[in-house]
């Protein structure tokens, strides 16, 4: 087999790459975001002690755990707009509707795994903390926030990066609505240039080393925590 | 919902079983076909190389952690494609989707149960080998008859779990145009072309239902598997 990287990084098809890249890279951390923030409101909620409350993150956390993550990009990008308002679609089609549609399925659907992971983080603190929180003048919204989420996100914080990796990996399902991130431009090039292997070994090694990066933060992040608590 | 009752009257075969028996198999069916074939044969192989990971060979260790790393740090997407690309290169014939398909979700699945396995090894008692070896059983017949039966049964839900995953991963097979029932509901929506919100909740409901009851059965399963390793052994049965 004769490799020829140089076929498929012209400046055309390395400007393809690195859209691509950036993309992925863009849908990864603005889902990551609202993920993690949406993760902690659900965990507030759910602990909340109103059945009500319960049962509507169950059934959230339910949803988004038993259907493929593929099909929730499709009910988002398919389904969802024949119900928003004429306006807000105008709105939304002019404003790259794959790539916001694809965003919020990922986010979402990456803030039920997260909640859940949080909550067990939670449910290893003892309950006087909530209590000592309370007797201290503290709201139940203010000792969530500020005494007992910054401990569970700690406690969970393996989870929590094994999450991120598949939020990570699961960017590249967005392309089957077309939003142009590294699967979908690298498949383009490959389309155009007949370069399998050089196309798919490049947008593997991005894949391979977010992944890692992703990974080495975790492993940092699990020493520096052993450490604190002082093992 | 009446729509949604007119589309599972229309469409609800197709969504089942594909165009079979008149055409190839597909729809749910399909789908179910994929996830119990690549269980089937990723097990073997995830055990294979969960045993390789626990091993003191510095060799075969490495080579079974850089196999488990490397598929876990890339899309499964990715290894469809890749699979396209490899599969017909090593056999010398190009190969249908669905074999694409199969052969990515196997190599995926692999690397997630040999960490299952991996898991279940490494959460039994030191003595259990210790205890083996000093009976004067071999490596190999303890790793068989002693280790392996233990962790393989208590990791039992764990491999379950990854089924479940696995029955979810299947719909990335549209990508590539296989049958199964994320393809079907796709072109039943192209078909109808105005009832996207009906179609596409029929597809999550079959989803939703499926893994949502497999879920409840590993629950289920979980908790007789705990109560039999809190049980008194019986004398004479097996440990």
């Amino acid at each position: 087999m004769h490799l020829d990287f140089g076929a498929v990084l012209t400046p055309q098809y390395a400007h393809w790459i690195l859209w691509g890249a950036a993309t992925s890279a863009a849908l990864f951390l603005s889902s990551w975001v609202l993920a993690f923030a949406s993760a902690a409101v659900l965990v507030a909620i759910g602990s909340a002690p109103f059945r009500g409350a319960r049962w509507a993150v169950a059934g959230f956390v339910a949803y988004h755990r038993n259907i493929p993550m593929l099909v929730q990009i499709f009910v988002w990008y398919f389904a969802v707009p024949q119900l928003l308002p004429e306006p807000l679609t105008r709105w939304v089609n002019s404003h790259n509707s794959e790539f916001i549609f694809a965003m919020i399925a990922l986010f979402l659907n990456a803030a039920a795994y997260m909640s859940e992971d949080m909550r067990s983080g939670l449910r290893a603190l003892p309950p006087a903390q909530m209590e000592a929180g309370r007797a201290l003048g503290l709201s139940y919204l203010q000792t969530m926030r500020d005494v007992l989420l910054p401990q569970a996100v700690r406690a969970a914080l393996p989870a929590l990066v094994n999450q991120s990796l598949s939020l990570f990996k699961a960017t590249s399902l967005a392309m089957a609505v077309g939003v142009a991130e590294m699967t979908y431009t690298s498949r383009q090039v490959e389309n155009e240039t007949y370069r399998t292997f050089e196309t798919f070994a490049i947008a593997s090694l991005f894949y391979v080393t977010l992944s890692f990066a992703i990974m080495a933060l975790g492993a940092w992040a699990d020493r520096r925590n052993l450490r604190a608590a002082g093992h | 919902m009446q729509d949604i009752l007119d589309i599972l009257r229309d469409y609800g075969l197709l969504l089942a079983v594909g165009q079979f028996p008149d055409g190839p198999i597909g729809g749910l069916a399909l789908t179910l076909i994929l996830a119990v074939t690549g269980l089937t044969v990723s097990f073997p192989l995830s055990v294979l190389i969960g045993v390789g990971r626990t091993s003191h060979h510095p060799a075969i260790a490495w080579t079974c952690t850089a196999f488990v790393t490397l598929v876990r740090a890339l899309p499964l997407l990715m290894l469809i494609f890749w699979a396209y690309f490899v599969v017909p290169l090593i056999i010398g014939r190009t190969v249908s989707a669905l074999t694409t398909v199969i052969c990515a979700l196997v190599v995926y699945e692999t690397a997630y149960l040999a960490e299952v396995v991996r898991a279940a090894i490494l959460a039994l008692p030191k003595g259990q080998t210790e205890a083996s070896r000093s009976l004067g059983l071999s490596a190999s017949q303890t790793l068989r008859d002693v280790i392996l039966p233990q962790a393989l049964f208590n990791a039992i839900p764990s491999i379950l779990n990854q089924f479940i995953s696995l029955v979810k991963n299947t719909s990335v097979a549209y990508i590539i145009s296989v049958s199964e029932l994320t393809y079907s509901a796709y072109q039943i929506n192209a078909q109808l072309m105005t009832k996207p919100l009906q179609v596409y909740l029929i597809l999550a409901a079959i989803y939703f239902i499926i893994c949502f009851s497999l879920s409840r059965l590993v629950r289920l399963v979980e908790k007789r598997i705990d109560a039999s390793r809190k049980a008194p052994v019986a004398a004479g049965s097996a440990a």
